[in-house]
Formats: structure tokens, C-alpha cells, sequence
């Protein structure tokens, strides 16, 4: 067990070095001067100079991605070309926002889809059955600003139940934090809703048709403790998965989502440094994510021995 | 013995699928708004009223009128005509990105999956690669490339790319160890000859599913990119550029975002449809996961 998780923790190290790889290749292999990006059109040529040299832009290409794997590793994320701040205290601002709204959004889901999959699949081809397969390919088919511009048009424009946009700390308060959180994470919600009901519908589905149930059924077990003793927990690996790969679609949902209610989250500022070719930010921000991604997978694989004892390494 | 024809359960399901018997009803109308979506976008610049891109600054924001039945944009241009011919460009951004990321990744998939010293190389990589949010790998590639159409299509292309190799690698590596493929090897078959004629129409029916989805997603993709400002230049309409446009006007005209947004959803709604149904047809053992 313990050798285990050593070795997919070690494993995760091969994955982030070429994910850093791309990354900087990414930003490297571009057409165009960075340098010349950066200073824009009116910049002098000792300008040009000036900046290559402060970005080691002179450097051959390996010399460059060593230097920047150390400072990585010291820590350091560099500098933002725009502001001129560290990106490792920008990103700290801006991870309250992200963080809390990511929070909420897995609580409401986790907490909606569950026993939406767990009924639709108990009520197979039932009418609740059918509401939500038909929820689940919906929120797969509407871009998410198209929701969230829905939902800001009936419950603020319309209803007025919430601000439009804005964000408040929850420091400010519980209640101030949630008018300006809930229908964002509601947005996000929508999508991440749809992936994990329609994957615990079909594992509840496969494990409901197996002898144990049957069996379970049979000596009288209460049809609460057969669905969600015996059934969800068998059906759990496979939905910590979905919530796992889930996760990709939860980072680009955030940036999206963070533009249509502008939230200084995260995302927000990755999509602003990428426009504006501000590349430590970029390059800080892609393997931030990716390194997150790669996080909650591992935990998650890792975590399967609680859910199945059957899983034994 | 020089020709041996492909595998013929390999190709059948994909035949029936065509027919589409004993589909429900959803399927058949997914298939019917799909066929209304694509003629009407390829038939945008006959039936359109108007030109997608003259303006009329008297008429700006106007709200159904004669001429204009879903009213006017902020220069004044007619919503309709706009929504219509948007979609070519969205439908072919989408078509193009499913058809080169199934090709390079059947191609990258065949070779993990058949030459052993290959496969780790590239499965880390395509670890890698999907470690990276696809939304964010894909507005950096725009961004850096410039907004052009084609920089839309890679951006859009290279985060699919992964997902295919894995499916295109467990299905060869399960066919390997066929019979007729041992067969095939034994007989001195060469390489080209039995990845093409015996592993490629294995292939087939699960590509086929995928496709659709990548289809489904990269119309989706489009319409973010756009949104977060690193999509296809506004010159040539798109439903994403539409939308994007629509953003500042959202509160005194919403049907700037809705419009463009109804027909990109019911769009992506029938594609998905009938990839389940695809789905169901060409795999019978994953209709009963799915159900």
C-alpha cells in the first residue's frame, strides 16, 4: 500500500516535467519576438536588448529552460512583464475568489447529482429517469457563459435576487460572499451536475443488476440501505473518477465563468495575461492548473483503497 | 490469401448505423434539427435577408421588425442574417478540428499501441498534454498564434488529440493479440498492410462515437474561445464572435447572446444525441453501462 502511493507520487514527477516542457516550448516556438511583443511597436532597438537580456532571451533554448526549472523549484515564478509584481504574490490575491466558488461549486454538485444518478438510475426508465438523462445532455450542449448570462438575466435581472456581478470575500461575512458566489457556482454547477449524474446513473445502473443486491433485497434489507449501503458504495470508485477527470472541465468552466460575473479569481488573470502575452504569468498559471489536475487525480487514485478494501496494492 | 477482407463484424455496425433502426424518437429529431442547422447555414447566403455585415446605424438594437424578424445589433446589422451565416464557420471550424484530430490520433494511437518502445514515450506525453486544462492550452495557442481560423482549428485540435490516442491504443492493443492479426504476422504480412487492413477497421466504429463528440465539444470550444476574446476575428461572423459581441449589450438586448447561443446549443444537443445513439448501435456492451 505504502509502496504504492510512493510510486504514483513518483510518477506524477515525469508527467510535470514534460507538461513544463510544453509549456515552455509553448511560449518559446511562437512566431514572433517576445521581446518585441512586450515592448510593442515604438520600442528601440537597446529597448529590445534590454528586455531579452532581463528575460534571458539570448541564452540557448536548454540553458533557458534549466534556469527556469531551478527558479521553479527555489520557488520562484518570476516576475509579471506587465506589472512588474511577483507572479507567485498575484496568484495569491487572486486564489481566494477561485478557491471558494471551485468549493462551493463541488459541494452543490456532489450534493445535487448523487442522488440524482442514484435515482434515476432506481427509477430506471421511469419520468425521473428520463428528467434527468435529458438535464445531463443539456448541460453538456450550452456553452457555460450562455448559462451563466441566462441565470443573470432571470435571477438578477428579472428577479433581482442576486447582484449582477462582483465578488465579496466571505471574510466580509457569509452571507455577502454567497449573493455574490451563488450563482456562479449555480453556472458551474449546471455542467459538473450533468457529468457526475449521468456517470453514477450508469455505475448505479451495473452494480443494482448485481447477485449481491439481489441478495441484499431478499433478507429484507430496507431499499434505503440496499441503494446506498450495498449499491453507492460499490458504484463510488468509478464516480470519484468522473469527479477527478471532472476536475479539467471545473478550471476552464472557473475562467469562463469568472469573465461572465467578474470575479478577480484566477482565471480572470490567466485569461488577461494570456492576451497580453504576459508569459511568467502564463507559464506560472498552465502548470499551476496542471499540476492541480495531476494533484486531485493521484489523491483520488489513491483514496479508492477507503471506498473499495477490494482494491489492494 | 493477398486479399483478406477486413473483419466483417468491424464493419457492419457502422452500416446499420446509417439506418438507424429501432432508434427512439429523439434520435430521429436530433437528426432532423441537425439536417435543419447544417442547410441553413450552408444555404445562409441565398436565404439570409440581409448581409450578415452591412450596417445601418439608424436601426441599432432594434427589436423584431419587418426586415429584420429577430431585430438589429449594435451597428445596426441584422440579428438573423448573422446567426445564419455564423454557423458556417462554427460547424466547419467543428467538422475540421473532429476529422484531423481523429486522423493524427488514430495515427499516433496505431503506433503506441503497436510498437511496444513507442508506447511509453508517447503515453506520457499524452499524459502530459492532458494534464494541461484543454480551455487554457487552447486560448494560449491562439493567443500566441494569432486569431486566424486555422490557429483556431489546432488550438481546438491539439487538447482532443490525447483522448483519441488512448481509445485508438486500447483498441489496437486489444486486436494484437487476435488470432487473425498473430495470423497475419506469421504470414509475413507487412507492418503498413496490417495496421491498415486488420487494426484500422477496429477501429472504426469507436472513432466514429468519438468523432462525434470532438464535433459536439469543439463547436462548444469555439464559441469559449471567442467569448474570452481569442477566437476567430470578428471580420467573418461566428456564433462564438456573435456572442462575444453581444456581451457589452447584454442588458438592454439579451438576444444577441441568446439567438446565437439557441442555435449553437440545439446544434451541439442533436450532435450529442446521435453520438449516444452511435454509440448504443456500435457498441452493444456499453448500452447497458449507459442504459
Amino acid at each position: 500500500m505504502l509502496g504504492y502511493i510512493l510510486r504514483r507520487i513518483l510518477a506524477v514527477i515525469p508527467v510535470m516535467l514534460l507538461v513544463a516542457v510544453f509549456v515552455f516550448l509553448l511560449l518559446r516556438l511562437t512566431p514572433g519576438d517576445p521581446a518585441a511583443i512586450i515592448a510593442g511597436d515604438m520600442a528601440t532597438p537597446a529597448q529590445l536588448e534590454r528586455i531579452r537580456e532581463a528575460m534571458g532571451l539570448n541564452q540557448p533554448l536548454h540553458i533557458q529552460f534549466i534556469t527556469w526549472i531551478g527558479q521553479l523549484l527555489r520557488g520562484d515564478l518570476g516576475t509579471s512583464l506587465i506589472s512588474n509584481t511577483p507572479v507567485s504574490s498575484m496568484i495569491a490575491s487572486r486564489m481566494g475568489p477561485t478557491l471558494a466558488i471551485a468549493l462551493l461549486t463541488i459541494i452543490m454538485s456532489v450534493l445535487l447529482a448523487v442522488p440524482m444518478g442514484v435515482l434515476a438510475a432506481w427509477k430506471h426508465r421511469s419520468a425521473a429517469d428520463y428528467a434527468v438523462m435529458a438535464f445531463s445532455v443539456l448541460g453538456f450542449s450550452i456553452p457555460v457563459f450562455v448559462i451563466g448570462y441566462i441565470f443573470i438575466l432571470i435571477f438578477s435581472l428579472k428577479l433581482g435576487w442576486f447582484p449582477v456581478q462582483g465578488y465579496t470575500p466571505i471574510s466580509a461575512g457569509l452571507l455577502p460572499f454567497l449573493k455574490n458566489a451563488f450563482l456562479p457556482a449555480l453556472t458551474l454547477t449546471t455542467i459538473y451536475v450533468a457529468l457526475i449524474a449521468r456517470m453514477t446513473r450508469a455505475n448505479m445502473l451495473e452494480v443494482l443488476g448485481e447477485d449481491y443486491i439481489r441478495t441484499a433485497r431478499a433478507k429484507g434489507a430496507p431499499e434505503r440501505t440496499v441503494l446506498f449501503r450495498h449499491a453507492l458504495k460499490n458504484a463510488a470508485v468509478p464516480i470519484l473518477t468522473v469527479i477527478g477527470t471532472g476536475f479539467a472541465l471545473l478550471i476552464g468552466g472557473v475562467v469562463v465563468t469568472e469573465t461572465v460575473f467578474n470575479i478577480p479569481g484566477i482565471g480572470r488573470l490567466t485569461v488577461d495575461a494570456i492576451l497580453a502575452r504576459d508569459y511568467p504569468v502564463i507559464q506560472a498559471m498552465i502548470l499551476l492548473t496542471s499540476f492541480l489536475y495531476v494533484l486531485v487525480n493521484l489523491l483520488i487514485d489513491i483514496s479508492y483503497s477507503l471506498f473499495d478494501p477490494r482494491i489492494r496494492y | 490469401m493477398a486479399q483478406t477482407p477486413p473483419p466483417a463484424s468491424a464493419m457492419q455496425p457502422v452500416l446499420r448505423l446509417i439506418r438507424m433502426p429501432n432508434a427512439g424518437l429523439a434520435p430521429k429529431i436530433a437528426a432532423v434539427v441537425l439536417l435543419v442547422i447544417v442547410l441553413a447555414t450552408i444555404l445562409a447566403p441565398w436565404i439570409a435577408p440581409h448581409d450578415p455585415l452591412a450596417m445601418d446605424p439608424l436601426n441599432r438594437l432594434k427589436g423584431p421588425m419587418p426586415g429584420h424578424p429577430l431585430g438589429t445589433d449594435n451597428y445596426g446589422r441584422d440579428i438573423l442574417s448573422r446567426v445564419l451565416i455564423g454557423g458556417r464557420l462554427s460547424l466547419m471550424i467543428g467538422i475540421a478540428t473532429a476529422i484531423v484530430s481523429v486522423l493524427l490520433g488514430l495515427i499516433i494511437g496505431m503506433i503506441a499501441g503497436f510498437f511496444r518502445t513507442a508506447d511509453a514515450i508517447i503515453m506520457r506525453m499524452m499524459d502530459a498534454l492532458m494534464a494541461i486544462p484543454s480551455i487554457l492550452l487552447a486560448i494560449a495557442l491562439v493567443a500566441l498564434n494569432g486569431p486566424s481560423v486555422g490557429s483556431v482549428i489546432a488550438a481546438i485540435t491539439i487538447p482532443e488529440i490525447p483522448r483519441v490516442v488512448r481509445l485508438v491504443r486500447a483498441v489496437v492493443l486489444t486486436a494484437r493479440e487476435e488470432p487473425y492479426v498473430e495470423a497475419a504476422i506469421a504470414l509475413g504480412s507487412s507492418m503498413p498492410k496490417i495496421l491498415i487492413q486488420h487494426l484500422v477497421p477496429n477501429t472504426l466504429a469507436p472513432l466514429i462515437v468519438q468523432g462525434t463528440y470532438i464535433l459536439a465539444s469543439a463547436i462548444l470550444t469555439e464559441a469559449i474561445l471567442s467569448f474570452l476574446g481569442a477566437g476567430v476575428s470578428t471580420e467573418t461572423p461566428t456564433w462564438g464572435n456573435i456572442m462575444a459581441e453581444g456581451r457589452m449589450f447584454f442588458r438592454i438586448k439579451p438576444e444577441l447572446i441568446l439567438y446565437p447561443g439557441l442555435m449553437l446549443s440545439l446544434c451541439i444537443l442533436s450532435i450529442n444525441l446521435l453520438g449516444d445513439t452511435a454509440r448504443d448501435m456500435l457498441d452493444p456492451r456499453l448500452k447497458k453501462r449507459a442504459g
